[in-house]
């Protein structure tokens, strides 16, 4: 009794001791956070909340606290809401194509189907070696007329036109990316012990039927954590449509989000494409967020 | 393959083994034939590259457009590469020692608020950068640091993702009876933190950079905001540069063509040397 009392209190004197250990560890990165995070976030909050008012026509500007203001305009701007508009088309379909796409390769890896996984493993995994904005110059030339190996098919096809680039973009996006998220699908399979399919096996179960009730339900998180990060990249296109736009001229420079920020951004216009800024990254947020509810609800 | 993972692929039917095969094996081209097409392109001069067959070498040019690439506007391509290592290579590894100091501290002490401290961080992750970049450009023109080094390189040290990660890898490979050991020692924490800590740590701390490094090399919008000076673009953006001139300069295209091979290679050459890092990282990022 006592002696564990003793203990408890040198324990905790020691805990108190610690503290100084604790700010010394955690203050590197609490300042960088601080500083290019938690900062960037407030100011472009409080960047947001100011209209520029001017003495008459040609007076001059000054900002003034406008309050939402600026996110009414946000919400009339019809070019940034078309931009957000095809950005979610863009990510109801390229994201369950992309990790469907991803669940398959791993599944596949992981079942006794497939030899040489080692190359397959590593062929898949390679474009994620390469940058996004590589990876559509590549395909930019790739799709056009002239350059492209598969001339046959895009002189006839034209995939940087208006209808097609979309998901022209789509397939860039797809390229680089399936092997990661296969690569987090697969690890994740690696770590489910072998013991489990034994029984299934046993009964006679064909390896779909493994993978279908088994291997898939067990992988879950995994798979609801390469959809988190794919919808935050799919609201954050910007590097691949931006080089498309000089090999398309269906790209228009408010073609996604994060386009119109920028393009807002340097008429100047900073208090709207701070708005629009803080918009996003709350519509990212939120998706990302309920997105993480809904799929631990369901595994429960 | 080991002999029984042999014997269980005999098991399974021809058929499903065959459709199985040939899914990897299309796909297979799908993700190499652009890189194949890219480097045969890099070893053509212009004509060629127009009038032979795109997935086949015609006359091996490489070295020459590499000597063309070499001088062309007093190489400063090679100014972009090494931008790009120092922009990577040194913010990957600041903020991976910052990380991996608040991972460690995250997962060994109970302290007050430490769990609020956690989700904020955690709340990070979710933020998209993109997001952050038009507000840093305020900050840095405040204290007039766009268009500098700095303006890219110190927004990339701070790596919520790498706190995730490192507080995981440092509550799998840290054991507290080593701490206590070394207490007994007489070993103050943060001495016990810088000889023992990291090195437990080492191969979580490695998928850290690798993550942080990727994100750095492969960021646009921060250079696209902040950088107006060609000497200090990052090797991706001057590549975007160039290529935004091909109308006006069509000879620009072979060295954007050569550029993209030559720049995809250090990250092909380190992905490979550090296959099983990966492989243990996107594991531990994904088991919750």
């Amino acid at each position: 009794m006592t002696r564990t009392a003793v203990a408890t209190t040198a324990r905790r004197g020691r805990k108190n001791q610690h503290t100084g250990a604790i700010i010394a560890l955690l203050t590197p990165f609490g300042i960088a956070f601080a500083l290019f995070y938690i900062a960037p976030i407030i100011i472009a909050v409080w960047q947001s909340m100011l209209v520029v008012e001017r003495e008459g026509t040609f007076g001059k500007a000054t900002q003034v606290f406008g309050g939402f203001a600026q996110y009414a305009l946000v919400f009339q701007n019809a070019e940034f809401l078309a931009a957000i508009g095809r950005v979610l088309l863009f990510g109801v379909v390229q994201v369950p194509v992309m990790l469907g796409l991803a669940l398959l390769f791993a599944l596949l890896l992981d079942s006794p189907l497939v030899r040489g996984r080692r190359f397959f493993r590593l062929a898949f995994f390679v474009p994620y070696a390469v940058p996004g904005v590589i990876a559509a110059i590549m395909w930019g030339f790739m799709f056009s007329p002239n350059l492209s190996p598969f001339s046959a098919i895009t002189k006839n096809v034209d995939f940087l036109g208006a209808d097609l680039i979309l998901w022209s973009i789509a397939n860039v996006v797809t390229w680089v990316f399936v092997g990661y998220n296969m690569l987090i699908i697969y690890s994740s399979l690696l770590s489910i012990p072998t013991e489990i399919y034994e029984a299934a096996r046993i009964d006679g179960a064909s390896q779909f039927r493994i993978a279908w009730s088994i291997k898939i339900p067990l992988v879950r998180p995994a798979i609801t954590m390469t959809a988190v990060f794919s919808i935050i990249g799919t609201l954050q296109l910007l590097a691949e449509p931006q080089v498309m736009k000089s090999f398309s001229s269906a790209v228009t420079s408010t073609f996604t989000p994060n386009m119109t920020v920028f393009a807002t951004a340097a008429v100047p216009n900073t208090s709207l494409a701070a708005a629009q800024s803080v918009v996003l990254a709350l519509a990212t947020f939120v998706l990302s967020f309920f997105f993480l509810r809904f799929a631990n609800k369901r595994s429960i | 393959m080991s002999k029984s993972a042999s014997l269980a692929y005999k098991q399974e039917p021809l058929l499903s083994r065959a459709a199985a095969m040939l899914i990897m094996g299309v796909f297979t081209l799908y993700f190499l034939v652009p890189i194949w097409w890219l480097f045969v392109a890099s070893t053509k001069d212009k004509g060629d590259i127009l009038t032979t067959a795109p997935l086949w070498f015609a006359d091996f040019n490489f070295f020459e457009n590499l000597g063309a690439l070499t001088e062309y506007r007093g190489g400063v391509y090679f100014q972009w590469l090494l931008n790009s290592a120092l922009y990577a290579g040194l913010g990957a590894l600041v903020a991976t020692v910052f990380a991996g100091m608040a991972g460690y501290a995250l997962s060994k002490y109970q302290f007050r608020g430490r769990d609020t401290v956690f989700n904020v961080i955690l709340g990070g992750v979710l933020v998209p950068s993109t997001a952050l970049a038009l507000p840093l450009f305020l900050m840095f023109s405040q204290v007039e640091l766009t268009n500098t080094f700095w303006a890219v390189f110190l927004p990339s040290i701070a790596s919520p993702f790498g706190v995730y990660l490192s507080r995981i890898f440092a509550a799998q490979a840290v054991p507290d009876e080593v701490l206590e050991a070394s207490r007994l020692d007489g070993s103050g924490e943060l001495r016990t933190f810088f000889t023992i800590g990291w090195r437990l740590m080492l191969p979580g701390l490695v998928t850290v950079f690798l993550f942080q490094f990727v994100t750095i090399w492969n960021n646009f919008f921060l250079p696209l905001i902040m950088l107006r000076s060609e000497e200090l673009f990052p090797v991706t953006f001057g590549l975007y540069a160039w290529n935004t001139q091909l109308n006006q300069i069509p000879e620009l295209r072979s060295y954007v063509l050569i550029g993209a091979l030559i720049s995809i290679i250090p990250l092909i050459v380190m992905f490979l040397s550090l296959q099983r890092f990966w492989r243990n990282g996107v594991g531990a990022g994904a088991i919750k």
